[in-house]
């Protein structure tokens, strides 16, 4: 319970702040279609015995070679090639893990498993966490300004298109991390519903940034107090605490 | 870093900020903008007219290095910087004047820096400089459209730039903050600076230095009084041209996409 809720402060830091940029630059679709679209990696890793971090990288990889292929295709939109995508992905790694042959406890890919959270676990939750700590503030103005006007950005001597890839790589890695203690399905929970919480109550950044992160820590340790007096699941009561808080500031904010 | 007031004695070692010859320019597929050829000079209001579609934006990329030239030659000595309509930007974006007029001073840091000192009075004193220092800390979706393009312009006056375009900065503003603007964009010229204003207000036009008309080729380029014609806004504008009862020229508002 203690290493859950470590795990819990180290992904609320995490998600509340990197949520913050992708509200910004409206990628809250393209993180949960990314979340679902890793997820036969993910299966494929615990089948073969290969380590998570590795299959989902893998998963990633594909969804997103898959959506950039499809959006090609004549006659289909970006948002559809998306969506047929993830679906299809999301689909193929839902038969492999719930097929009679695949070991138990694989549904944990899609649901979580916060409480048996490992030390690998708790150490790549404090590198995310770190690393968001030093590489968010030095990209503070570069992300500030593409989000801003992209155009002008590109005349103020910048490459928007760096500045995206690099909030892309970052989204990439917080998934990857977050998604094994989160689960497939729950992750975009931590990641989206504290900074879209904080955006409805202010219109400052640092403010924001604030209110967004203590929204996360107190909606995932909310919800794991909630799951162990309520005998609940963790991360379903994660995510349920964080979506209430979000429905909440949104009621204030009106 | 220097203020925005002093830069301009070491603008007058060259009295050109922009040269343009024989420019021809596009996106691949045939040129949407050729024949140009035109300077824009420090200390002047520069016009440029022309329907949608006529080549301004075109011409304005070009200008600040955002798209090469497919031939001819575009010297500009100095920086460029644009001040592009207010509406492309985004209002429930969460940044106050001052984050907007800080992002000025980008190109003159590395990538990993934070804006100085030094670098924050001079986007506090650009903001002064375009009569908005008491609503540095407001949130730039607060303020209003005359309002904005004002901190837009203190953007690129922090971006130390002797070239400034203005691309329709008049649009959707009411009669006082165009007026305000106006004057704004006189001294802006009085200082040192090369001032290119798209724009479809014609007595604005004859008003100004210099004027160009584009569509799509360079149709004139010259002193207001004098190229103004019937005939060169007649080859400008096509049908989108009316004429006046007073014997004056209107453009019909051109349709935005």
């Amino acid at each position: 319970m203690r290493r859950a809720g470590l795990e819990c402060l180290l992904l609320a830091w995490s998600g509340g702040l990197l949520g913050c940029w992708l509200v910004l630059y409206r990628l809250s679709y393209a993180t949960e279609s990314l979340a679902h679209g890793l997820l036969p990696g993910l299966v494929v890793a615990t089948l073969i015995g290969a380590p998570l971090l590795l299959g989902g990288a893998v998963g990633l990889l594909v969804a997103a070679v898959a959506i950039a292929v499809a959006g090609r295709l004549p006659l289909v939109t970006r948002d559809g090639a998306v969506a047929v995508v993830v679906t299809t992905l999301f689909g193929l790694g839902v038969v492999l893990a719930l097929s009679p042959e695949s070991p138990p406890g694989i549904q944990n890919l899609l649901f979580g498993d916060i409480l048996g959270v490992s030390d690998a676990d708790l150490l790549w939750g404090a590198v995310l966490a770190a690393v968001l700590a030093v590489v968010l503030p030095v990209l503070h103005h570069r992300l500030l300004a593409a989000g801003f006007d992209r155009d002008s950005s590109s005349a103020l001597g910048m490459r928007p298109a760096l500045t995206e890839a690099a909030l892309l790589t970052l989204l990439a890695a917080a998934l990857l991390i977050a998604v094994q203690a989160m689960g497939n399905l729950l992750v975009v929970a931590i990641l989206i519903a504290p900074a879209a919480a904080a955006a409805a109550v202010t219109n400052r950044l640092g403010a924001m940034m604030t209110a967004s992160v203590a929204f996360a820590v107190s909606g995932c340790l909310g919800g794991l107090y909630l799951s162990y007096y309520a005998a609940t699941a963790a991360g379903a009561s994660i995510a349920g605490a964080l979506a209430a808080i979000f429905v909440g500031a949104l009621a204030v904010s009106r | 870093m220097t203020a925005p007031g002093e830069r301009r004695r070491l603008g007058r070692f060259e009295r050109s900020a922009a040269l343009v010859n024989d420019l021809v320019a596009g996106y691949g597929g045939a040129p949407v903008l050729r024949d140009v050829s035109f300077e824009a000079r420090r200390g002047e209001r520069l016009a440029v007219l022309g329907p949608n579609g006529g080549g301004k934006t075109t011409l304005f990329k070009v200008l600040l290095g955002q798209l090469p030239p497919l031939a001819g030659v575009v010297e500009v000595p100095g920086r460029a910087a644009t001040v592009a309509q207010t509406d492309r930007s985004r209002l429930d974006y969460p940044v106050s004047a001052l984050d907007v007029a800080l992002m000025g001073t980008l190109p003159l840091r590395p990538w990993w820096r934070r804006p100085t000192r030094a670098q924050r009075r001079a986007a506090l004193s650009a903001l002064e400089h375009v009569d908005l220092a008491g609503r540095a800390h407001e949130a730039y979706g607060d303020l209003s459209g005359g309002q904005r393009q004002r901190v837009l312009i203190a953007r690129a006056l922090v971006q130390d730039a002797d070239l400034l375009l203005l691309d329709e900065p008049f649009t959707g503003l009411d009669a006082q903050s165009a007026q305000r603007l106006e004057a704004l964009v006189e001294r802006l010229a009085r200082d040192g600076r090369a001032v290119m204003i798209a724009t479809h207000d014609l007595p604005q036009a004859r008003s100004w230095d210099r004027v160009l008309c584009l569509n799509r080729v360079q149709i004139a380029f010259g002193d207001p009084r004098s190229v103004l014609t019937t005939d060169v806004l007649q080859a400008t504008y096509g049908g989108d041209l009316v004429q006046l009862p007073d014997g004056g020229q209107a453009v019909l508002p051109p349709h935005h996409h």
